[in-house]
């Protein structure tokens, strides 16, 4: 008797861990649900052609079309793209393969701390420091650009590149290093010849990782890059991104109003962008998992 | 070139770039606390702003964090430390799991503004819970959800199977085996999480844009149903939206902010340290 009951106990508590397991399946389910049901309404409004390639975003005069966004979007990402990926493959490099353990041990904590500031702070810091050092340097009308939010946000996803590029970089077995070295190679013919290409679809995961990092930045952006919802000519002028936009104009519309449905539709396009990246970063490790 | 003189110019070229990184980390944490330090008096902690956040202190956005730190740890670590247990103890390979997996993946990927709509859109307008520290705490809660299971599958991961088998072949059953040999050898990882987990919740401001956060409220909230001031929004408030906030104001503020972070964090770092030092197995 005491027995069955036992069983029946256990069966309850593994049925309860399982629920647990599966209310994430249900959040990202959720999310997505509620995406598509505020979002999809503005097509009500306006086709899905008009609003993805549309250049009027006029909220006010009933223009939804998130073309400008989309390019603000791209543009701050393309440049904090260029500046990070090779920076953080190199400092991921420097870390798992030359530097001393002591240098190692300071290195570390220094990108985990950089990884915890929080994005107002960096943001912060951008309005500042960094968009007046941009103005006056580059002699622009405004230090409030597009490649002043690149700057921060290569910044704040360098964290993620170089931890991940490094844990993939240290998992390329000793031997092939042995190898490579025992064939007369210099450590650096090694590294970039062996190593790093060995661990080629682990830094690729990075870069995905990072790079959705990017797209997703809201605070920072909202703070640093001007927020004008103009297709730019280059890189030095104000933009406006997606997430900006969403976390500027949310507040002050009218609940179930067209403004209020482009809004969540805007999420839901950065919902499918953020869940493409991540599926390609899984894929590229191989169905393991790495989660920061 | 010579191979070795390539080899030279490589290595310091990466060792520059570990510099690039390092040196402006270092200025950001040393700017803010040299200038915000000034501002850093009893009385700025501990009073009200006032004349329009031109003068007086951070009172009720100190209060207002700390209330939404309880509340993100009291909804996700029940569901996260299960949601863990469930992966490391009992999951089997299969499409389940797979299926878990990748949301948990994807989880972590959700900007952080996409949550900020979610919980504008499900807590505050579906379930009614209005622009309040219960909405807020939701929204976050789910947002830390990944971080959390990851921290604590690990935490459990870390455990020898012979422990388990140990206890298994002593009569225990599987449950009782994870809560009275696993999860208490696992403790500390846990606790490392959820320290993780909280300076994650105190540093985010696009999820509480429109679940919780108050512009200004003239006193500290009174219910779970209430808005609340919090660091990181009044840091964006007073450095984009206040013309003329005194600059002592806004360097103390992200001082006070990144204090509250960066201390949680060193904690979560130190318990980890000691954790691995007094390791028996």
């Amino acid at each position: 008797m005491a027995k069955r009951r036992r069983k029946l106990i256990e069966k309850i508590i593994e049925r309860l861990l399982q629920l647990s397991g599966i209310a994430t399946v249900i959040f990202v389910i959720l999310i997505f649900g509620l995406l598509l049901g505020n979002g999809l309404p503005i097509f009500r409004y306006t086709s899905v052609g008009r609003f993805l390639f549309g250049r009027e975003w006029f909220p006010l005069s009933g223009r939804f079309e998130i073309f400008p966004l989309i390019i603000g979007s791209l543009l701050v990402t393309a440049g904090a793209v260029v500046i990070a990926v090779p920076l953080g493959i190199a400092v991921a490099v420097y870390i798992a393969e030359i530097a001393s353990p002591r240098v190692k041990e300071l290195l570390k904590p220094a990108v985990e701390t950089l990884a915890a500031i929080p994005s107002v702070v960096i943001g912060f810091i951008g309005l500042l420091v960094v968009a007046p050092a941009v103005k006056t340097l580059l002699h622009l009308p405004t230090g409030l650009t597009a490649f002043t939010g690149s700057l921060m946000l290569a910044f704040m996803s360098l964290p993620t590149i170089i931890s991940i590029s490094e844990d993939a970089i240290t998992a390329v077995p000793m031997d092939y290093r042995a190898a490579s070295l025992a064939l007369g190679a210099t450590r650096w013919q090694t590294i970039s010849r062996v190593v790093v290409p060995s661990a080629k679809s682990g830094i690729t995961a990075a870069v995905m990782l990072g790079i959705g990092r990017v797209i997703g930045e809201t605070m920072a952006v909202l703070m640093v890059t001007g927020n004008a919802a103009v297709i730019p000519h280059s890189i030095f002028q104000p933009v406006r991104t997606m997430t900006a936009t969403v976390a500027a104009e949310m507040g002050e519309t009218v609940q179930y109003s067209p403004h209020y449905f482009a809004l969540f539709a805007i999420g839901l396009v950065l919902f499918v962008i953020a869940f493409l990246i991540n599926l390609i970063a899984d894929l590229a490790l191989h169905r393991k998992e790495i989660v920061r | 070139m010579n191979r070795y003189t390539l080899e030279k110019i490589a290595f310091a070229f990466l060792k520059a770039s570990a510099m690039l990184v390092i040196l402006p980390t270092f200025f950001i944490v040393f700017f803010i606390v040299i200038r915000g330090a000034r501002g850093l008096t009893l009385e700025f902690l501990l009073s009200f702003p006032s004349k329009g956040m031109q003068s007086g202190g951070i009172f009720p956005a100190i209060v207002g964090t700390l209330y939404l730190i309880a509340g993100t740890i009291l909804f996700s670590v029940p569901l996260g430390v299960l949601a863990a247990i469930y992966l490391a103890e009992y999951a089997k390979p299969g499409p389940l799991i797979r299926l878990i997996r990748l949301s948990i993946v994807n989880l972590a990927g959700v900007p952080s503004i996409v949550y900020g709509l979610f919980g504008f859109g499900i807590f505050v307008l579906m379930l009614k819970f209005g622009a309040s520290i219960l909405s807020g705490s939701l929204t976050l809660a789910i947002l830390v959800l990944p971080l959390l299971i990851v921290a604590t599958e690990e935490a459990l991961l870390a455990v020898p199977q012979t422990f388990r088998e140990a206890s298994l072949a002593l009569g225990a059953t599987k449950w009782q085996t994870t809560r009275f040999v696993v999860l208490p050898n696992a403790f500390s990882g846990i606790i490392t999480g959820i320290i993780l987990a909280m300076g994650r919740a105190a540093g985010e401001t696009a999820p509480i844009l429109f679940t919780v956060a108050a512009f200004y409220l003239p006193s500290l909230p009174r219910s779970i149903y209430d808005q609340a001031m919090a660091l990181p929004y009044h840091l964006y408030i007073i450095s984009t939206q206040v013309p003329n906030a005194p600059p002592r104001m806004q360097w103390g503020t992200a001082l006070t902010l990144l204090i509250i972070v960066l201390g949680l964090n060193l904690a979560a770092a130190i318990i980890r340290y000691r954790f691995r030092r007094h390791i028996h197995w």
